[in-house]
């Protein structure tokens, strides 16, 4: 299988076609930005780093789970290394024979990410500051992603 | 027996380096890692009490056990996406 992190500009292209088939009319694609803010502070850019090996085997693992459980092949992409505002950081694309379980299964890939592949995000803002960022800091039920992630534990 | 720690980001500034070798005794789970961890390298005690964990690249509890020659992540919340 083709890597699934890479330091180099996203595709959203090849993603589509590497999920597309004559049988699947419906793709679903998602692509995740870098923003220009982050809780009231000007973000100037941002690395993303890796456990690679983990994350690799991680979100291939995700992408299993969404062909399992809906007729759709999926596929993703996360940048690594230094991005500038507007780069694509993440993409998902995923194609089945009609919208919903193409909709669904791109969601669940996003969603599923988010809380259990090993990445992270360290912010450069236009203060000079720099932070790791950390998503479950802001809400209130900090415990969710643990939850979600326990869950995931076989 | 010999465990390989792996720290990254903001737990890797904490403790100042981004790998540690722990000598353990038999048997030993994930939490008894992390509190001989704290001890051998003091930055690591400004690490959650229980952060997520994973042995040989795959998500794990703190009282999962831990076997000679495993790798042990502490991974911080996650920002992928």
């Amino acid at each position: 299988m083709a890597s699934l992190l890479t330091r180099t500009p996203i595709d959203l292209g090849r993603l589509v076609e590497a999920v597309s088939a004559p049988d699947r009319g419906g793709v679903a694609t998602f692509l995740g930005l870098v923003r220009n803010h982050h809780g009231g502070r000007q973000v100037l850019r941002l690395e993303y780093s890796a456990y690679e090996p983990m994350a690799e085997a991680e979100a291939a693992r995700i992408i299993a789970e969404a062909e399992s459980r809906w007729p759709v092949r999926a596929g993703l992409a996360h940048r690594l290394g230094e991005l500038a505002i507007g780069d694509a950081a993440v993409a998902v694309a995923a194609a089945g024979p009609h919208r919903a379980e193409a909709f669904d299964a791109c969601r669940y890939v996003i969603e599923e990410l988010k809380v259990r592949v090993p990445i992270w995000k360290k912010e450069h803002y236009a203060d000079g500051s720099v932070l790791w960022v950390d998503p479950t800091a802001a809400k209130s039920a900090s415990g969710n992603a643990v939850d979600r992630v326990s869950g995931a534990v076989r | 027996m010999s465990v390989r720690v792996l720290l990254f980001a903001t737990y890797a500034d904490l403790a100042g380096r981004e790998s540690v070798d722990l000598s353990l005794s038999v048997p030993a789970t994930v939490g008894d890692l992390l509190r001989q961890l704290r001890v051998v390298v003091p930055g690591t005690r400004g690490i959650p009490e229980r952060p997520l964990v994973a042995v040989n690249q795959v998500h794990a509890r703190l009282d999962s056990p831990v076997q000679d020659g495993d790798e042990v992540a502490l991974l911080p919340p996650m920002a992928g996406g």
